[in-house]
């Protein structure tokens, strides 16, 4: 008999319901069609003019809230952040079929956000300020919504409300590691008893002309705006930056007992984390990779697993040159030789990089790899850079069982994180 | 769930920078609420706020100051003290042993809007470098771990004015799984123009001009709360850390912590408040009639301070136990105002005093709660609860105990 409890006593922890907004379509099985057939979604920037921008390419999400049951108060209520949030988490919801058993006083709603609001404080300054006139912004024109524009609260609140959710409800943001953290939190509520469900996710919609600034200023992004299909390449010799996203995924969790009791599906268990920080840098990484590849340990031995059972790595690969020597010299710091031997993929490479959502479409794909034996290529990799000598799977997605899945992450502000995802049963804990 | 001790404490509030300058402030009832000076307020619906003016120079390396808010920068300040405090020497920790979490709300804002004006004034080209993480969430963890060498489990959170009490609680579940120190807490409050309207536009904020009578919470003529700036970060250490290291102070220990969110607003389901304080003593293992003083949230709205003092007289018994809400002194200094209630009420214990509830004239809930108001009431303190809200439903208790 396979015990719900870990042999630490704490309560493990199932994913049972997906659901996804990603550039290329909304919903899991869109998501999941566009990853595995290696297509990409980056393209010129439609939702405003960037012309006088370096960097113009980004995915973007085709996304009609009308269409997605949002009503035209919720629309105008809601940044896209929230909109993203609140359609993933019915996705979600549905997909697990938890609702009807829901007990609001045991379950909790944790979401991850690295840019918040930021598209409607972006266009909402440019009003009040009349383009950026004056300092003393006018309150006259200010929208009734601006306090939750202010704080992030809403995309927390409102999936609480719409589920029932009463016990811990919140938000944690570490900027590109969100996604993790968000999902690693809400675990570690289920594993010390503070509830039983948790929907946790992370939804980020922050393509707007200040974030494009931002990463222009610092020359994050790509500027191969002639060939925005493939302007994203991790680990390809000829990578000049990420390519700015958005999207949300959010998922439910519960106990594995809670899960078996009801007879949930479930695609994958929370096996193990790690969080480091590297106190060097709010942007920049040493070229070691020390703190991802002490992360990556810290969540192996979290999870009970060694370098050996890794069968699958969903890197952070953000394509920045720096990012990816960093990250390719934590994998061989931290798993040896058999680094040489994994497949580690990224999916940036497909739907760019939407900051803090990103981690959580990543835990998403890993889910999925582990469901549905099949690993997502990295698009656009035709050009081996010689310093970045690991298996990328290159282009074409590989149909292998995949048991054990790493996530990893690097963060603005230092933060590295790790998690390891289990196939049901696989492993024993 | 290992009850941490919290060997050291920071502070930056409007009426006291330093702990002892702020304590002492408290203890006398003086204000640090005013007409705002940071930019001319006139021309909006409210002028009155806790400002807190740190100067960096002499306080933060030169090469900071550009790159940070000045959220931020009293952040940084706040941090020192407390490690101080601590006298931790961060660099002798053991690898991936401390780290930092901290509560947010808007983030550096007073910088994002320059960087606003200079996207939209002038063009995406004048934007400055450090915007991509001086107005986010986690700016202050970030800072904080870089310039102490803090590489553990770190974060933030934001939970309106709950998340002080938050990030402690994130902190206590790293103590619990390896970590050995955490700095956590938080200090907030980014004003400018720009967050001025945001928060405005929530119309919870106090039109007064009374820096006296603006922000009254469970006063007959409460009408609104009043922003600040501040917060207090702590040195929180496991047991046998701290013990291990014979650390000089033992302010107390965090002995117990919940949180719930309210049901949808015009739900017939009950809020959230009383589960979470009754789960809060059960965590702690704290029994009602043990607690010698409730640090309140006080809205300063009438009908949460109605709420919430009919919770505590339900929980506790009608004016079974003192309450007090010091911010009336400071302003709600959201993601930063839970954590200093937390540093307020260790000081408290350690000095056996209630710090009073200042400028509550007409006191609107005198059968349901003992609110210590006007002066200082000296009594031994064992246990205090701290109870913050935020903003649309957040309900955080969190439960300490001073050193035996």
């Amino acid at each position: 008999m396979v015990s719900g409890t870990s042999t630490d006593g704490s309560r493990r922890v199932a994913i049972s319901g997906i659901g996804i907004v990603a550039p290329g379509g909304v919903g899991t099985k869109q998501f999941w069609d566009l990853l595995t057939n290696g297509r990409t979604a980056t393209r010129s920037i439609s939702m405003f003019d960037a012309s006088q921008f370096r960097s113009r390419v980004a995915a973007e999400c085709d996304f009609d809230p009308v269409a997605n049951g949002l009503s035209r108060r919720e629309i105008r209520m809601w940044d896209r952040t929230t909109q993203f949030a609140v359609v993933a988490a019915a996705e979600a919801v549905a997909d697990s079929g938890v609702l009807d058993v829901l007990v609001p006083e045991r379950t909790g709603v944790i979401t991850g956000t690295a840019c918040g609001m930021t598209q409607s404080l972006d266009s909402e300054y440019a009003i009040v300020s009349d383009e950026g006139s004056a300092w003393q912004v006018d309150q006259a024109h200010a929208s009734p919504y601006l306090y939750d524009y202010f704080l992030p609260s809403s995309m927390a609140a409102e999936i609480a409300w719409r589920t029932g959710a009463e016990g811990p409800v919140g938000i944690v943001s570490t900027g590109c590691t969100s996604g993790i953290d968000v999902i690693t939190h809400a675990a570690e509520l289920i594993a010390e008893g503070s509830a039983d469900v948790v929907i946790a996710g992370a939804s980020d919609a922050a393509i707007s002309p200040i974030t494009v600034a931002c990463f222009d200023a610092i020359k994050a992004t790509t500027p191969r705006n002639d060939t925005p299909e493939s302007a994203a390449r991790p680990f390809d010799r000829t990578r000049n930056g990420f390519a700015l996203g958005e999207g949300a995924a959010i998922f439910v969790l519960e106990s594995v007992d809670h899960a078996r009791r009801r007879g949930a599906h479930v695609y994958a268990e929370i096996a193990g984390h790690a969080a480091r920080a590297n106190a060097y840098s709010m942007t920049g990484l040493r070229l070691d990779g020390r703190e991802l590849a002490a992360a990556i340990t810290a969540a192996m031995r979290d999870a009970r697993v060694g370098p050996a059972d890794l069968d699958y790595i969903n890197a952070h690969g953000s394509g920045t040159k720096q990012n990816d020597l960093h990250e390719t010299a934590a994998y061989k710091a931290s798993l040896g030789h058999v680094a040489y031997q994994k497949p580690i993929s990224t999916i940036k490479s497909m739907i760019g990089h939407s900051l803090g959502a990103i981690c959580s479409l990543e835990v998403a794909a890993c889910a999925l790899a582990i469901e549905h034996s099949v690993i997502p290529p990295t698009a656009n990799l035709h050009e081996r850079d010689p310093q970045c000598d690991l298996d990328y799977v290159p282009l074409v997605a590989r149909e292998q069982q995949v048991r054990v899945a790493l996530n990893v992450a690097s963060g603005f502000g230092g933060f590295q994180s790790a998690v390891v995802l289990t196939k049901p049963g696989a492993v024993a804990r | 769930m290992t009850a941490p001790v919290v060997t050291g404490i920071g502070v930056a509030a409007p009426n006291g920078i330093g702990t002892e300058e702020y304590w002492a402030a408290v203890l006398r009832g003086e204000s640090g609420i005013r007409r705002i000076t940071r930019f001319d307020p006139t021309d909006y619906t409210a002028a009155l706020a806790g400002e807190l003016i740190v100067d960096p120079a002499g306080r933060l390396p030169g090469r900071l100051v550009p790159q940070t808010d000045h959220m931020t920068q009293a952040a940084l300040v706040v941090a020192e003290q407390a490690l101080a405090d601590a006298e931790v020497v961060t660099e002798d920790l053991p690898e991936y042993s401390a780290g930092v979490v901290t509560s947010a709300s808007g983030g550096g804002f007073e910088f994002g809007q320059r960087e606003l004006e200079a996207l939209w004034h002038k063009g995406g080209k004048y934007v400055s470098a450090y915007q991509s993480f001086a107005w986010f969430y986690p700016v202050n963890t970030g800072q904080i771990s870089i310039r102490h060498d803090l590489r553990g489990p770190s974060g933030a959170v934001v939970s309106e004015q709950a998340g002080g009490l938050d990030a402690v609680a994130k902190a206590r579940r790293n103590l619990g799984v390896g970590a050995r120190l955490m700095v956590a807490g938080g200090v907030d409050g980014s004003l400018c123009p720009w967050s001025w309207v945001c928060q405005l536009q929530s119309g919870r904020v106090s039109d007064r001009s009374d820096p006296k009578r603006a922000y009254v919470p469970f006063d007959a003529e409460a009408s609104g709360w009043l922003p600040g700036e501040g917060g207090a970060l702590l040195v929180l250490e496991s047991p046998e850390a701290a013990a291990e290291r014979d650390a000089g102070h033992r302010y107390g220990q965090i002995l117990g912590y919940a949180a719930t969110f309210d049901p949808r607003p015009g739900s017939d389901r009950p809020d959230g408040l009383r589960r979470c304080i009754e789960l809060a003593l059960a965590d702690a293992r704290v029994e009602p009639s043990e607690v010698d003083v409730v640090f309140a949230d006080a809205a300063g709205v009438p009908a949460a301070d109605r709420r919430e003092a009919e919770v505590l007289a339900e929980v506790f018994g009608a004016r079974q136990v003192p309450v007090t809400a010091p911010k009336t002194m400071t302003g709600r200094l959201l993601g930063g105002g839970a954590a200093l209630d937390l540093a307020t009420a260790l000081l408290a214990m350690r000095d056996s005093v209630i710090p009073p509830t200042v400028h509550i004239d007409q006191f609107d809930h005198a059968s349901l709660i003992d609110l210590v108001r006007t002066t200082p009431r000296e009594q031994p303190l064992r246990t205090a609860l701290v109870v913050a809200r935020g903003f649309p439903g957040f309900n955080s208790a969190m439960v300490l105990r001073r050193p035996a």
